[in-house]
């Protein structure tokens, strides 16, 4: 074993023996020293996990939050050294915890937390121009192709997650009512917010996603659409781009 | 091989840059002339990071200060995260670009934590090799920072101060002597800090940093110091650095503060201090 893969080996595992060939500088063994570089490891990127995930920390506790994301981090590193995209596995572990099973809406918040980082993160975009929709000739305005702002996330659940989230962060004190929620990520500017989508929501944007016409769109999104409040919502956060031209 | 430009900071206080200081740091920078990043924080595409970081880039001269290039490792350079890198250079154009003398992910991926290397041949091989490939890739000299060490390898051949030398003399990269670590490594594993001062190669420094450390100790009982950056600068790092000055000359001076950030005024008090010691300087000059 080389001298990185034994030093390693050890770091995330209290329970294995330091490393041979460790000292303290004077010639005696190196003991709790290598410690310090466990407990590097450890507190950061629990840390790392308690901070990006707000939400869950807030619905669990400190002390119960410290013990799940310490599980979490031996069972998966960062995959690069950017620290805010860590923790994409974190909601389905969250999932699977048998202790957290009366919670079954965990991993819904979690992926809320989770897309609210990607948001925040996301490419900047020029607003959408509302004139746009008002074309005069429906028949051009159905043939229009709209984009999404690069920072707009949804999450779909069969849980009122994105309540659950605003009750777990302080935004409001209404208890969430027990209906499912397909969830936005919007960022008007800098600071993305999540909002309840309205009925047929969460189809309008995959099949905006999927390049569709606004009028297959509005298609895709089927019954009880209200193409109104859906725009009006979109269009007040900044969440539909220019066009970028295309090639 | 690149020359010794080093850097093109000012010879005056930086500070580490925290988004909860970027309106007091605009309004009025006091003795602060130049701010350093962590390049991991801005490697998003847009936002919030982004848009701060172009506009304190036209504000002050900028230094990209890396955590995770792994220039230690074992195995190859991440390929992506070096694009990743130069991407980002490229974008801020900065005054510096530093990294570390460390290790920091294995193949289980990221472990957030600048780990230690055995001083020998082999690693002064590989690290020369990885440090050539940054600067290759970057088109510019990079400057590598000496570690804070809790322990020592008994596999090493070479001194610290001696592996540093070998690596500028071979890949004409420069150093980021940070006064703090010399001061931690040097109460940790036993030696004098100006003894190492007075091996170190401080023809190639480009920059020093100065950070706060925790106390705690080792199974013996022995002081054992933790580079934590959580606390404001300690005295005899103070006078370090002035040990350190007195042999360069004036020199870019950074305080790091990364954890339990202070407000504002704490911080910006800290880089006055700096500014007092490199004044005196000029004054005895």
């Amino acid at each position: 074993m080389t001298h990185a893969a034994q030093f390693r080996a050890g770091l995330l595992d209290a329970r294995l023996p330091v490393p041979p060939g460790l000292t303290d500088g004077q010639g005696r063994p190196a003991g709790r020293r290598y410690a310090v570089y466990r407990n590097n490891v450890a507190v950061t990127l629990t840390e790392a996990i308690i901070t990006g995930f707000p939400a869950i920390a807030s619905l669990l506790g400190a002390d119960n939050m410290q013990r799940v994301a310490g599980a979490f981090i031996r069972q998966e590193q960062p995959r690069t050294p950017i620290l805010s995209q860590y923790g994409a596995g974190f909601p389905a572990f969250l999932a699977e915890q048998d202790q957290l099973s009366h919670l079954p809406y965990l991993a819904d918040v979690a992926r809320i937390d989770l897309a609210m980082r990607l948001s925040y993160h996301a490419a900047d975009h020029t607003p959408l121009n509302p004139a746009i929709l008002a074309q005069p000739d429906e028949a051009t305005l159905m043939a229009t192709r709209l984009s999404r702002a690069p920072s707009l996330e949804t999450v779909s659940s069969r849980w009122p997650a994105c309540s659950i989230w605003r009750y777990a962060m302080g935004r409001t004190a209404d208890k969430p009512a027990g209906e499912a929620e397909d969830v936005a990520i919007l960022r008007a500017e800098f600071d993305p917010v999540p909002v309840v989508l309205p009925t047929g929501g969460q189809r309008f944007l995959d099949a905006l996603r999927a390049d569709a016409t606004l009028g297959d769109a509005i298609a895709a999104a089927g019954d009880g659409f209200d193409v109104a409040a859906t725009l009006t919502l979109l269009l007040s956060h900044n969440a539909l781009a220019t066009p970028q031209p295309k090639g | 091989m690149f020359d010794h430009s080093h850097s093109t900071l000012p010879a005056a206080p930086g500070v580490g840059f925290k988004a909860s200081h970027f309106a007091a740091l605009t309004a009025d920078s006091g003795p602060v002339r130049w701010v350093e990043i962590h390049a991991e924080n801005y490697m998003g595409a847009g936002g919030r990071p982004m848009a701060q970081l172009s506009a304190l880039g036209e504000r002050f001269p900028i230094s990209v200060h890396g955590v995770g290039l792994s220039i230690g490792g074992e195995g190859p350079l991440d390929a992506d995260h070096l694009a990743r890198l130069k991407r980002l250079i490229d974008r801020v154009q900065p005054a510096s670009f530093s990294e570390h003398l460390a290790w920091s992910s294995h193949d289980t991926g990221y472990l957030n934590d600048l780990l230690p290397l055995p001083y020998t041949e082999a690693t002064l091989d590989r690290v020369a090799a990885h440090i050539d490939e940054v600067q290759d890739r970057l088109g510019r000299q990079m400057l590598l920072e000496n570690p804070s060490s809790y322990l020592a390898f008994e596999a090493s051949t070479l001194s610290e101060p001696d592996f540093l030398r070998a690596l500028t003399r071979r890949t004409g990269c420069g150093l980021l002597l940070d006064v703090n670590n010399v001061f931690v490594s040097a109460t940790n594993l036993g030696f004098a800090p100006l003894d190492y001062i007075d091996a170190f190669p401080l023809d190639a420094v480009g920059e020093i940093h100065l950070g706060g450390h925790d106390e705690d100790t080792d199974d013996h009982g022995a002081p054992l110091l933790i580079d934590s950056h959580c606390r404001a600068v300690a005295d005899p790092v103070w006078t370090l650095l002035d040990a350190v000055l007195m042999r360069t000359g004036p020199k870019p001076v950074l305080i790091e503060w990364d954890t339990d950030v202070p407000d504002w005024p704490v911080l910006a008090e800290e880089a006055r201090r700096a500014e007092e010691v490199l004044s005196r300087l000029e004054v005895s000059a």
